[in-house]
């Protein structure tokens, strides 16, 4: 038996890995953490400064909203004087009055809370359908596919505003913050449900759920554990970006009047009370656009890196 | 491709019966009385409310209800509006006016966004390509209604380009400056969506060998590439066509576009509830309608669709 054979089961000579030429091609990492698509992806986007921006933005959105008396010492509804309607800035008055003779600025940092959690609400309603049904669809298959993704089809098939202006004027002496987040909600789960439906069909037929069918672990585990951890990327992107959506569809039902009541704050009731005196003064109606579309700005900026960031396709595209 | 046809047509039939189920559900048969709900804070005499439930055939079991409403619209029968005109009378003089203005609006989204996509997408990274991606996303974020009044006033009241609204009878050049602001919100996906699709069909095989038969570049591009690379932008024309319905209620409204849109804007804003659902009804079938067309057309462009099963 010659020396370099090393183990008895041994039948030819072995050279060391490290004689070898393999070994450069097959050279993998071993030393450090084992890199995966999450920490690829936080990578990527931490490199990039539109994340920054966005995120930024966002951070400071989320202070306006939680805490608006660190932005503004005047009341936002009391304390009007019809006598400044519509006037320019003034001392402690930055950005001028509504018609009534408002304060916009302290209109704008208290209207915030109320887009922001619309959205919020909106994008965790959405998200949580859109991962029950779509989740169970796309792993479990067969019928109960069949009935998810027509149940599916038939609420994507509505426009989600149209549907909310429908069950908005009927709700209209209803009208809250969890009323039309409930609205929008109910229909524009459909889009996440179909990504991630997508996906699962992709991811389970992945040879990692098969070792885990193998060892014997239940089907709802490995759904839970291991084919929805890898299939949520997608949905990811997309809850960014309709957390935007949902903002917008918030300002557009308060704008068509089927919204907020106009007791409660809303960039959108605000431009849509200005609408009339657009001529004699645009500030009214365009300083709250500005907000709206600045806050909008950054989740869909927020989403466009994360996409980046998560989809190869979209790399390979930059 | 008739069995295609077929099956896609079966398949949209219980979608048909699901949406107008649903929009009834969401009307008629939530919890509370949906007449004293249609009346808001005001209190009708009893003889209405009567007469009312008589008429919606609130007496009879939910789902004969439902089928009642079914019938009715298919017969073309939506109601009667507040101002006492049938509403398929109402739909039927202003449904010329938005198709105008659609139209319009979809042929500025498409040529302008088929051109910038396929520019940024042959000088992938360049400042063109950088430029159209910011101006994009600004469009994005910007919601409808905003755009339109930002419109109206520097272009209408400002630079008195255009009249700030529509003039009877809807002539062509009053509805240029709203199809603008319509186009406005898909030309951004739509020059994106190209865009991706060009990057994609640059890297296919038949463009290598088109290019190593020598062909010039003025061929290769609108024949191999751009051809090619818009299948999913048709395809995506289905899901702009929801967004125009929504976009036009708004944007006719603000335009005073004597329009569909309009019209709803005005029965939501007087709280015409049964005139909104009617048209909310109208315009849900239409676009089942448009996207099972698109769906064919789809696989009139696409073999492979047809084929698949």
């Amino acid at each position: 038996m010659p020396s370099n054979i090393t183990r008895p089961d041994q039948q030819h000579y072995v050279a060391p890995i490290e004689e070898t030429p393999v070994v450069a091609i097959d050279a993998v990492k071993t030393e450090g953490k084992p890199s995966n698509l999450w920490i690829d992806a936080w990578n990527d986007v931490r490199k990039r400064p539109m994340f920054w921006i966005s995120s930024a933005l966002i951070v400071l959105v989320v202070v306006v909203a939680l805490f608006p008396g660190l932005f503004t010492q005047v009341p936002p509804n009391n304390d009007c004087q019809l006598a400044n309607s519509n006037g320019g800035p003034t001392d402690g008055h930055p950005l001028g009055f509504t018609k009534q003779g408002c304060d916009i600025y302290s209109r704008i940092i208290h209207g915030t809370a109320t887009s922001l959690s619309v959205g919020i609400i909106v994008t965790t309603l959405v998200f949580v359908l859109g991962i029950v049904f779509g989740s169970f669809a796309g792993f479990y298959g067969g019928w109960l596919d069949s009935v998810l993704s027509r149940l599916g089809d038939i609420f994507f098939s509505i426009p989600y505003i149209l549907a909310a202006v429908v069950i908005m004027s009927v709700f209209s002496q209803y009208a809250n913050v969890w009323v039309i987040s409930l609205a929008i909600g109910i229909f524009a789960w459909p889009a996440t449900a179909r990504v991630l439906r997508a996906e699962i069909l992709r991811v389970k037929n992945s040879d990692f759920v098969m070792a885990s069918t193998a060892l014997g672990v239940s089907r709802f585990r490995i759904l839970l554990r291991h084919v929805l951890p890898n299939s949520i990327a997608p949905v990811i992107v997309i809850t960014t970006i309709s957390l935007a959506a949902a903002i917008v569809a918030e300002a557009t039902l308060s704008f068509l009047g089927v919204g907020l009541p106009s007791n409660i704050m809303s960039w959108g009731n605000d431009i849509s009370a200005a609408q009339s005196d657009l001529r004699t003064a645009p500030q009214v109606l365009i300083l709250p656009s500005i907000a709206l579309s600045v806050t909008v700005l950054s989740f869909i900026l927020l989403g466009e890196v994360i996409r980046d960031a998560l989809d190869p396709k979209a790399r390979a595209q930059r | 491709m008739a069995g295609y046809i077929v099956r896609r047509v079966l398949q949209a039939i219980p979608v048909l019966l699901g949406t107008t189920f649903l929009i009834y559900f969401m009307v008629f048969a939530m919890p509370g009385d949906p007449i004293v709900a249609l009346f808001g804070d005001k209190t009708p005499p009893p003889q209405v409310i009567e007469a009312l439930r008589e008429r919606y055939h609130l007496d009879q079991p939910f789902i004969v209800q439902y089928f009642i409403f079914l019938g009715n619209i298919f017969r073309g029968d939506l109601g009667v509006s507040f101002s006492g005109q049938p509403v398929s009378e109402v739909l039927a003089s202003t449904f010329p006016v938005t198709l105008r203005l659609a139209a319009l609006a979809i042929f500025f989204e498409m040529v302008a966004g088929i051109t910038v996509g396929l520019i940024s997408g042959l000088r992938k990274g360049g400042i063109f390509d950088a430029s159209a991606l910011v101006v994009s996303l600004i469009l994005i974020s910007l919601p409808i209604f905003v755009v339109a009044f930002v419109a109206q006033y520097i272009f209408g009241i400002q630079l008195g380009w255009f009249r700030t609204t529509v003039g009877i009878g809807a002539p062509m050049q009053d509805l240029i400056l709203p199809a603008l602001v319509l186009a406005t919100i898909s030309f951004a996906q739509i020059s994106r969506l190209t865009r991706a699709s060009v990057i994609d069909t640059e890297g296919q095989d038949f463009v290598r060998t088109a290019a190593s038969k020598g062909l010039s570049r003025n061929r290769i591009v609108p024949v191999h590439i751009l051809r090619n690379s818009l299948i999913p932008v048709v395809t995506y024309l289905a899901v702009d066509f929801g967004t125009l319905m929504v976009g036009a209620t708004v944007t006719e409204g603000i335009f005073n576009v004597p329009g569909v849109g309009r019209t709803l804007y005005q029965a939501i804003i007087r709280g015409e509830g049964p005139t909104v659902v009617a048209f909310v009804t109208v315009m849900v079938l239409i676009y089942l309608v448009v996207n099972l067309l698109v769906d064919l057309l789809y696989a009139v462009l696409d073999p492979r669709i047809r084929y698949a099963k």
